[in-house]
């Protein structure tokens, strides 16, 4: 047996130990598993589901688990028109593999892009056991039920489970998968329901395996020291100290990285040890002195004043109604604001870790990756390898929030595994997650808009300024991106004759990277906090003014207007810009949260609403505020649009788990002095935790048979304004620029 | 030394100051206990030590010599904080999940019938980047009630 097979057995057994659980998932592929299940006969009719002789169906999922629980959501989906019995249902982990087509598990999309492809998996296996009945029983296959498990036929009586149909409907020919019958919606078991997250035994016993858990025999560890400056190398390296650290077994110089970073390794000095502690002890010990090289002018203080003085001339409109210009001139009030947003770390709670070992011909990588399929290519490209001959296995992501879509991390565990000889495992300390980040960008923007004398909204001019991601893969990149402006910008949902938004170029001195919604997160704060500013100003209810923002129930037709607009990559038709979902969200969050009701109790009340990744989101977020200037949110209320959904309690959590990140986003910042992030762990760089947290989280999903969207990400955006707002109403100081304070001082 | 961990007796001849969080990861393997922050930042390593939550990223070896650690695996899935989490579908990513228990396992030793105040002082120390806070304050109050 070999190593990697030895580590495999010890998922299973460990996992199966773990006793009572219905599901258990697996890090091993599908065809591991199959190969363990103790009998010849398997019916795999296609790459997501296998049924073996016990009746036991297992249920591959190509797409990272990292929270969202893609995992319980999947198999829901093939177990549904699969007829199976939940409690016969376990999940696999699949490989990276083009095989399965797109897994980039980032954008919102999982769902969304697989419900119909995964449903016809399910549906395909469940005709096919139908036919092998039918066959053996040598009856009509339209006679033969298949429900919970059993196929039967009512006029003769007889009944099989599906394992005993397994070695029949292994010998058919599988049919084309848009000729199977799918379910009626009303006859749905599973989708849409509420079933606990499928990883949860594991995770409760200790043995569910992260990437930081990934344990190889003869495995060293490597912890790196990497530029503190963004392209930066190595000047002088003395690692004798490090080399005398007992475990100490080798220090390693890793190439320097020249742009574009895109998603190489950093670069740095790797010191590798036998366990994790020499290794961060060696590391302690190395005397560098860095060459900090371009980068080192970047100050984010001086950087973010800059980017003001760049919104505060006109950019390059990129969706221009009316005329703006005559018409702020016209208005009977002016209203404008200046709104700015730091960059911030990810800072999934497991940091990046990666495993490798490379032989001359083979590569193979465990990894915390939300991308296989790029960290496959980008392996494959650092080693010199064909693609084929790297494999990477996907363990479950202690959070990934758009930091693990970046291979890096593997880039770096394949390079030191071939340089050492042995499987590496990567460890980044939470110092090295914030401080060497692919950070959310840092933005500046400014709103002007124009009241009639009736307070209504005639004009609104809109600028927005960001180093872009795409300055990541090429460093001419300067202006924001059609894909960041798509976000929350571009497909602006209110009905105002006149519009101009424009775009204004910012260059990146750190590698700008996604986080959980991206633009959206800077967009939406400026948008939802303008908002309340003008309803304010009308000396109007903010609710009732958003709604009338907002306008007539109508679909935005973006490309008439001239703009480019990809919606999120899916298609207009289906995903319209549909501003009467987006006011029936903001409708049912004021009814959930009483909203009309005055508050006696020094509660005051904040709202916004966003549309993103398809999906429609309102909430309100009531803010309490003590003498001392300290705030609390004792209630939020979100209401969520997502079309059709398949788990009621995932979508739930992430509606809990975003507004949090909302908040975290609301109060942390990444700045830089020199070129050098200042923040370091969780001292510095502040996330939301328990005492900051909300006391409730009232979620409303909307019942919906719109086609599904977007989930992870949506809840995020509006959180930050709303709690603006809200503190606004509580102590009439408007936060524009992000952090806010823990403490407001009068 | 010797020290026992989850009722085992185990010996360790290395480096006195290395955390015992990596005696309990690398060493013996039990990796349910996680690193967040190697600083005291985070309580995604908290075990007991002697009965008590302690973070293991900054314990060294030298001070659990003699002594008893307790890890998220010598935990029964039974526990009342076990069932209260699976009650309450807890666990987003789960990363955290290990320190959290752990942590509220030793708020209950102390204090079986905790107020909100009293689970926010002992809990706030353990970060959830998921966010499920709502749920571990609700789970906590559930198993303080399933064990009255
Ligand atoms: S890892 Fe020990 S407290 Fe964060
Ligand atoms: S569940 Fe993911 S960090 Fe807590």
């Amino acid at each position: 047996m070999s190593a990697v097979d030895l580590q495999r057995r010890q998922f299973l057994s460990s996992s199966a130990k773990a006793g009572g659980l219905l599901l258990s998932v697996q890090l091993l592929g599908a065809q591991h598993l199959m190969a363990k299940s103790g009998s010849d006969a398997v019916f795999s009719p296609g790459l997501f589901v296998a049924i073996d002789a016990s009746g036991k169906v297992t249920v591959t999922c190509h797409r990272s688990e990292m929270g969202q629980h893609i995992h319980t959501a999947v198999a829901q989906i093939v177990a549904d028109e699969l007829e199976a019995d939940w409690a016969k249902v376990v999940v696999a982990q699949g490989l990276g593999d083009p095989k399965y087509g797109d897994q980039n598990t980032d954008g919102s999309r999982s769902v969304r892009r697989n419900l119909t492809r995964l449903r016809q998996a399910g549906a395909t296996a469940r005709l096919m056991l139908r036919q092998a009945a039918a066959a053996t029983w040598e009856v009509p296959v339209e006679e033969i039920s298949a429900e919970n498990h059993q196929l039967s036929h009512a006029g003769s009586g007889r009944s099989a489970d599906y394992g005993e149909m397994v070695a029949a409907a292994a010998q058919l020919e599988v049919p084309d998968a848009d000729t199977v019958p799918l379910k009626q919606r009303k006859d749905w078991r599973y989708i849409g329901t509420a079933v606990n997250n499928v990883d949860l035994q594991t995770m409760l016993a200790g043995t569910a395996v992260y990437g930081h858990d990934v344990q190889l025999p003869g495995m060293q560890v490597a912890v790196i020291a990497r530029p503190p400056v963004l392209f930066g190398t190595v000047k002088s390296l003395d690692d004798s100290a490090a080399l005398a650290v007992a475990g100490v077994s080798k220090v390693v110089r890793l190439p320097a990285l020249t742009a574009p970073a895109a998603f190489k390794a950093l670069g740095g000095v790797a010191v590798i040890a036998k366990n994790t502690w020499a290794a961060m002890r060696g590391r302690d010990a190395l005397k560098i002195e860095w060459e900090h090289g371009a980068n080192a002018s970047y100050s984010s203080k001086a950087f973010r004043e800059a980017m003001l003085e760049g919104v505060r001339k006109p950019g390059e409109a990129t969706r221009t109604q009316g005329d703006v210009d005559a018409a702020l001139a016209a208005a009977s009030q002016q209203v404008s604001a200046e709104y700015t947003v730091p960059h911030l770390s990810q800072a999934p709670m497991e940091t990046p870790a990666a495993t490798a070992t490379v032989s001359a011909d083979a590569a193979e990588i465990w990894a915390c990756t939300q991308t296989p399929q790029a960290t496959r290519g980008m392996v494959a490209q650092a080693l010199g390898m064909p693609p084929e001959q790297v494999s990477v296995n996907v363990t479950l992501l202690g959070g990934g929030f758009g930091r693990k879509s970046k291979p890096d991390f593997s880039v770096e565990a394949a390079l030191l595994a071939r340089e050492v000889g042995a499987p590496v495992k990567v460890i980044w300390t939470r110092e090295d997650d914030i401080r060497n980040g692919y950070y959310h960008t840092v933005s500046a923007q400014r709103i002007e808009a124009g009241l009639d004398a009736d307070g209504k909204v005639t004009s609104w001019l809109h600028r927005t300024a960001f180093p872009p991601i795409p300055s990541t893969f090429d460093p001419s990149q300067k202006l924001p991106s059609i894909g960041e402006l798509r976000l929350g910008f571009s497909d602006n949902p209110f009905e105002i004759a006149n519009m101009r938004l424009e775009r204004v170029a910012a260059d990146a001195h750190v590698r700008i990277g996604w986080l959980r919604a991206v633009a959206n997160v800077y967009h939406a704060f400026a948008i939802q906090s303008f908002a309340h500013e003008l309803a304010v100003a009308a000396k109007r209810d903010p609710k009732d003014f958003l709604l009338d923002l907002i306008g007539s129930s109508r679909h935005i037709d973006l490309g008439k207007l001239g703009v480019e607009y990809d919606n999120y990559g899916d298609s207009i038709e289906t995903y319209p810009i549909d501003t009467g979902r987006l006011a029936n969200v903001v409708r049912a969050v004021a009814r959930r949260s009483d909203w009309d009701r005055k508050r006696a109790d020094g509660r005051f009340l904040g709202i916004a609403a966003h549309r993103s990744f398809l999906s429609y989101v309102a909430t309100v977020v009531e803010v309490t505020v003590d003498d001392k200037g300290q705030w609390r949110i004792p209630q939020v209320h979100v209401a969520i649009d997502a079309g059709t959904v398949v788990n009621l309690d995932s979508v739930r959590q992430q509606c809990e788990g975003g507004s949090i990140y909302g908040l975290s986003c609301a109060i942390g910042q990444i700045t830089a002095t020199d070129g050098v992030i200042d923040q370091g762990n969780f001292d510095t760089y502040t996330v939301a935790r328990m005492a900051q947290a909300p006391g409730a989280i009232d979620v409303h999903i909307v019942d919906s048979t719109y086609a599904p969207a977007g989930v992870g990400e949506p809840p995020t955006p509006p959180f930050a304004p709303a709690l603006a707002n809200a503190l606004f109403e509580a102590t009439g100081k408007r936060f524009r620029d992000l952090p806010i304070p823990l403490t407001i001082k009068s | 030394m010797k020290l026992s961990v989850n009722g085992k007796a185990v010996d360790y001849d290395g480096d006195p100051q290395m955390p015992i969080l990596w005696f309990l990861r690398d060493e013996l393997q039990l990796t349910g206990t996680k690193f967040g922050c190697g600083r005291a930042l985070c309580g995604a390593c908290t075990v007991h030590l002697d009965g008590q939550a302690v973070r293991a990223c900054v314990i060294p070896m030298a001070a659990a010599a003699d002594k008893a650690i307790t890890t998220i695996e010598g935990i029964p899935s039974e526990h009342s904080l076990k069932l209260a989490w699976v009650k309450h579908n807890v666990p987003q990513c789960g990363y955290c999940q290990s320190g959290q228990i752990m942590q509220a396992a030793d708020l209950l030793q102390r204090t079986p019938k905790p107020n909100d105040a009293e689970i926010e002082q002992a809990m706030t120390g353990n970060i959830c980047r998921c966010g499920t806070y709502t749920r571990i304050r609700d789970a906590i109050k559930t198993a303080a009630e399933s064990s009255s």
